[in-house]
């Protein structure tokens, strides 16, 4: 759990489509309940609104929910993994302490939501982010 | 001697062929990809001469620093960021220097090169940029003609191979019989340093 009261680790999902992005951030925030106060942003699509990746739109969102506790970045699949990844090797795009997530991106979503929520910090969340993978449906 | 003049031609000139070629490389990319390879390129590749019409880096390094930057903030698609991280990585491993040799050029582009194999998780056979890359930069040390010509030969020899990369890697062996579009467009950024030496 965070030692530095206060701050809340931000969560930023990128999608390909800005409707995925959104949505998930909608239910991922719903199931975090009455306690949802992590910040959580969508960066999906391209600037003009059609289906990619854009760089602009993550940088955007991080600033947004980086409250000093670090943010949490998940994302869908290809050319999302890759600006994140391109991104973070720039070095100065995204907020200090800024982590790719390794997780499904709805499942480690509403898990990264809820536990940052709680109050925990950036490691947790991506801890129980990543525990997402381990969850079997049959 | 290349100063930041070749530079910028070389990347005026991969502007160029990549908007006349763009929907060549978008047929390409529609029986194996989701066809917008050309477009997101061009769109790439537009917003690199715009910047270099307002800004003038003075040292190689810092001119494809500039360019693999606004690849990665316009594309789109995953060839922003691995075009950007080809582009970024050659300008850092180029450092400040104002003018560079071919030779140091050819060890820039590989660690470029390099840096694309980390990115993207991507090997030789792949069926990906990889594979006109690779041979490219092996053949730099000999000549700008002679690298060009390896990039187009191993673009074209993509076109048996299965695809274990990116989205055309889902569709397995109906990804072979096609040319890869991302070494097709590798082949004709290559094929660009002719162009700028002229």
């Amino acid at each position: 759990m965070s030692e530095r009261s206060g701050q809340v680790v931000g969560i930023v999902l990128v999608s390909h489509s800005a409707a995925v992005a959104e949505s998930v951030a909608e239910l991922a925030k719903g199931l975090a309940g009455g306690g949802g106060s992590a910040p959580v942003a969508a960066a999906g699509g391209t600037a003009d609104g059609g289906l990619g990746t854009s760089a602009e739109l993550i940088t955007t969102a991080a600033a947004t929910v980086d409250r000093g506790a670090g943010v949490a970045v998940l994302m869908d699949l290809g050319s999302a993994v890759l600006t994140v990844k391109a991104l973070l090797a720039e070095g100065d795009e995204l907020p200090e302490n800024t982590r790719l997530v390794d997780a499904p991106f709805v499942e480690g979503a509403v898990a990264a939501v809820v536990t940052a929520s709680a109050g925990a910090d950036l490691a947790a969340v991506e801890a129980a982010a990543r525990e997402a993978y381990t969850y079997r449906k049959e | 001697m290349l100063d930041a003049d070749f530079f910028r031609r070389w990347m005026t000139a991969a502007a160029a062929s990549v908007d006349r070629e763009a929907d060549r490389l978008t047929a390409l990319d529609s029986p194996i990809g989701d066809a917008d390879h050309g477009s997101n390129l061009r769109r790439g590749f537009r917003a690199v001469t715009a910047t270099l019409e307002k800004e003038a880096p003075d040292t190689p390094g810092a001119l494809l620093q500039l360019a693999g930057r606004q690849l990665i903030s316009t594309v789109g698609g995953a060839s922003g960021p691995l075009y950007g991280t080809l582009l970024r990585r050659t300008g850092k491993a180029l450092g400040d220097a104002p003018e560079v040799g071919e030779e140091q050029l050819a060890g820039a582009l590989r660690a470029g090169v390099e840096a694309v194999m980390a990115l993207g998780g991507a090997a030789p056979g792949d069926k990906t940029m990889i594979d006109a890359l690779v041979p490219a930069v092996d053949a730099l040390g000999t000549s700008f003609e002679a690298a060009s010509a390896a990039a187009e030969e191993g673009a074209v020899a993509t076109t048996p191979l299965q695809a274990r990369k990116g989205r055309a890697s889902y569709l397995g062996e109906r990804s072979i019989g096609h040319q890869d579009p991302g070494a097709t467009s590798s082949a004709l950024l290559i094929a660009a340093l002719v162009e700028a030496r002229r």
